[in-house]
């Protein structure tokens, strides 16, 4: 039998077969990931669909700047998420836990901190960060080393987690709000003054653009030292083009974002800049939690791919047995990668308190929601082994020009979760078909 | 073969039960450099438990394995590996979803000097060795459960010599072959057997086994019938020991006779 099947296997996946230049073809010899481009396509058809309901306001500078600072609070989450599930497990917890880390931030620099070193000290955000980091960890190894070592289903853990993270939220403030925050803390948040500004967002985008040239340029030589197939040189100069000028791009689309008039005369006072007859046009730059969400998913990416643990946990993910057979501390990976959930789930709680400039104890409710729907929406696969950070933050993203895109065309609360769960499942109904056919 | 010194290992009264069920009881049984050691028995006889507690994928109740004469301790794979033995299970125990340079370096990465993974060097070392193993060997960038069954076993049996191996262990190898892949399986471990490898080969098949190796022990309901020299005795009288538990010379002309019954 497996004879038989053997040869067209083989006969099917042998490169260099002399076939018709489809353009399947073409895609493969670029070896770009066509489930990414399909996810690329969704994104630009719900943005052009919002723009066309909304009368051309939704792809506006403005609207897009914000809907990237929506996004960063999910997407740092999703990152973690994609080697929880990887690995076979859930975490639920996520969302309560952000509220819990969110409100014991909060209270470290209000209420805490304070009594020690006073207020609005330059380092205070910095102790609220590595606390919240910290804080985050240890309370996601707990929950990881009650999965990996009293062999409790993740599900269950972290359902319990769910619940008592949001009540010790709740106990640890009595309910009460604490705001505002630290005012260099609130920078991590965005908002007016958490921003880069224009001139150090060109340069990201010119570093990030070198960036990916010189890897690509890496892999190629790596792979021709070793003789192996690369991709024609057309492609691989096509594709270094095309990076490029995304990312320029979205630079230049996003630095159209201007600050409003009142603003930007405060700007140009402090710069000591001139204030012409019509007003000057200050771009805001990236927001900080932006520049941490694309910090936190390359160095997730990193370390999915291109480290030992990234390797186990799919290994993990794919057949445990196997993993545990090569001799892989399969437990201590366990915990590790909800140790990373609960340090990213700290960076997530950091970020929403500065941008929100408040705690309460519904902090971050529904949140362990979202960012898995982010990640299963971006392709990563509950029965594990599957999924790449890469298409979580695009998962979040397209959730979340979802969300803004039906508020603005004006749809009710109740129908946006409607059409949310209908396009969650429709995701996932198509990546399984999608999947079933690339399998054969 | 036999006599030269200390056998390569020696398992020694070995235990394993499980909620009560002897698995595996007080079963003893040596190795020698250079020798393949045909290990039978029926479903349930106690092989794969027993050969698990050899490369560290179950750690024994009781008992106690010599390498080259000196006592060690196995209690994980990572011991049996550090050890030098190397096995290839029966459900070959691939991660489906990476491709054959990761699974055959899975747990043994190779990296660059900052400690990332080198998968270059991996899909290099993996095509040296594939290219030997199994030419027809193509798909090093595709995950393996997109393999053929034959492939997947290359991938398995790649991984288990790549690591200078001097304790083989081959659960069912040649299961899920075709003829011609059976026949690439024969000839490695002919090979491996001229590099001095010692190799404990698991079959169903007897003829795989009287082909291949050089004495047979055989087991039954968890306890080891014996070990005999494969010159000495005929597939019969091996199949009276897999089949009735007794020694050839405890076998009568009429059980002889029933087992072609």
């Amino acid at each position: 039998m497996s004879v038989t099947e053997a040869p067209t296997t083989e006969q099917e996946q042998t490169p260099g077969r002399p076939a018709r230049r489809s353009l399947n073809d073409l895609v493969r010899l670029t070896e770009i990931d066509t489930r990414m481009l399909g996810m690329l396509a969704l994104l630009v058809i719900i943005w052009v669909g919002f723009n066309l309901l909304s009368g051309g306001t939704f792809l506006t500078p403005r609207n897009m700047w914000n809907l990237t600072v929506q996004t960063s609070v999910v997407a740092i989450m999703a990152t973690g998420m994609v080697l929880v599930i990887v690995s076979r497990n859930i975490d639920l917890s996520v969302g309560s836990m952000l509220g819990f880390v969110g409100m014991f931030v909060a209270l470290l620099q209000r209420e805490w901190l304070p009594q020690l070193i006073g207020f609005d000290q330059w380092y205070t955000w910095i102790i609220a960060l590595v606390a919240g980091l910290l804080l985050g960890a240890v309370l996601g190894s707990l929950q990881g080393a009650v999965v990996a070592y009293a062999a409790v289903p993740s599900f269950i853990v972290t359902l319990g987690g769910l619940l008592v993270w949001r009540g010790l939220a709740w106990v640890m403030a009595s309910g009460r709000t604490i705001a505002p925050m630290d005012s260099s803390f609130q920078l991590l948040g965005g908002g007016a003054r958490g921003t880069v500004g224009g001139t150090v967002s060109w340069i990201i985008g010119v570093v990030g653009c070198v960036a990916i040239v010189l890897l690509l340029a890496f892999r190629r030589r790596t792979r021709l030292k070793f003789a192996f197939r690369v991709r024609p040189m057309w492609a691989e100069v096509a594709l270094m083009l095309a990076s490029c000028a995304a990312v320029l791009f979205a630079v230049w689309f996003l630095n159209r974002n201007f600050m409003p008039e009142g603003l930007a005369m405060a700007y140009a006072e402090r710069n000591g800049l001139d204030w012409p007859e019509g007003g000057l046009s200050i771009p805001f730059g990236l927001a900080n939690p932006v520049l941490i969400a694309i910090g936190t998913a390359l160095v997730m990416s990193f370390i999915t791919t291109r480290r030992r643990f990234g390797r186990y946990v799919f290994s993990i993910g794919g057949n445990p047995e196997a993993a545990a057979l090569a001799g892989i501390k399969t437990k201590r990976t366990i915990v590790f990668t909800f140790m990373l959930m609960g340090m990213l789930v700290g960076l997530a709680a950091v970020v929403q308190v500065a941008r929100l400039n408040s705690a309460t104890s519904g902090l971050g409710t529904l949140h362990e929601l979202y960012v898995i729907a982010a990640a299963v929406i971006g392709g990563t696969s509950l029965a594990g082994g599957i999924g790449s950070i890469f298409g979580a933050v695009l998962g979040a993203l397209v959730m979340q020009s979802l969300q803004s895109g039906m508020v603005f065309v004006g749809i009710e609360t109740a129908l946006q979760d409607v059409v949310i769960g209908v396009v969650l499942v429709a995701a996932v109904a198509v990546d399984v078909l999608y999947r079933r056919r690339a399998d054969r | 073969m036999r006599g030269n010194g200390a056998p390569l290992v020696e398992m020694k009264d070995m235990n394993v039960s499980f909620g009560g069920v002897h698995a595996v009881e007080d079963v003893s049984i040596d190795l020698f450099q250079g020798e393949v050691l045909g290990l039978v028995g029926g479903n349930g006889a106690g092989k794969s438990t027993l050969i698990k507690t050899l490369s560290g994928a179950q750690e024994p109740d009781s008992g106690e394995i010599y390498l080259n004469g000196e006592l060690i301790r196995i209690e994980n794979p990572r011991d049996a590996k550090r050890h030098g033995i190397e096995t290839i299970y029966q459900t070959l125990a691939l991660a489906e979803n990476i491709d054959a340079p990761g699974n055959m370096f899975l747990g043994r990465e190779l990296t660059t000097p900052l400690g990332n993974l080198d998968d270059s060097a991996m899909e290099d070392a993996a095509r040296r060795i594939l290219a030997r193993l199994n030419p027809k060997f193509e798909n090093f960038k595709t995950p393996v459960a997109s393999l053929s069954g034959g492939q997947r076993q290359s991938v398995a049996i790649a991984r288990a010599v790549h690591f200078n191996a001097k304790i083989l262990i081959m659960d069912e190898p040649t299961a899920a072959l075709g003829p011609a892949e059976t026949e690439q399986v024969r000839q490695l471990i002919r090979q491996l057997k001229k590099e001095a490898i010692g190799i404990i080969l698991i079959s169903h098949d007897i003829h795989d086994v009287f082909d291949l190796a050089d004495r047979i022990s055989v087991m039954l309901q968890g306890r080891l019938v014996g070990t005999v020299n494969k010159d000495d005795v005929t597939t019969d009288e091996v199949l009276g020991m897999i089949i009735m538990g007794k020694l050839p010379h405890e076998l009568t002309t009429s059980e002889l006779a029933d087992l072609h019954g």
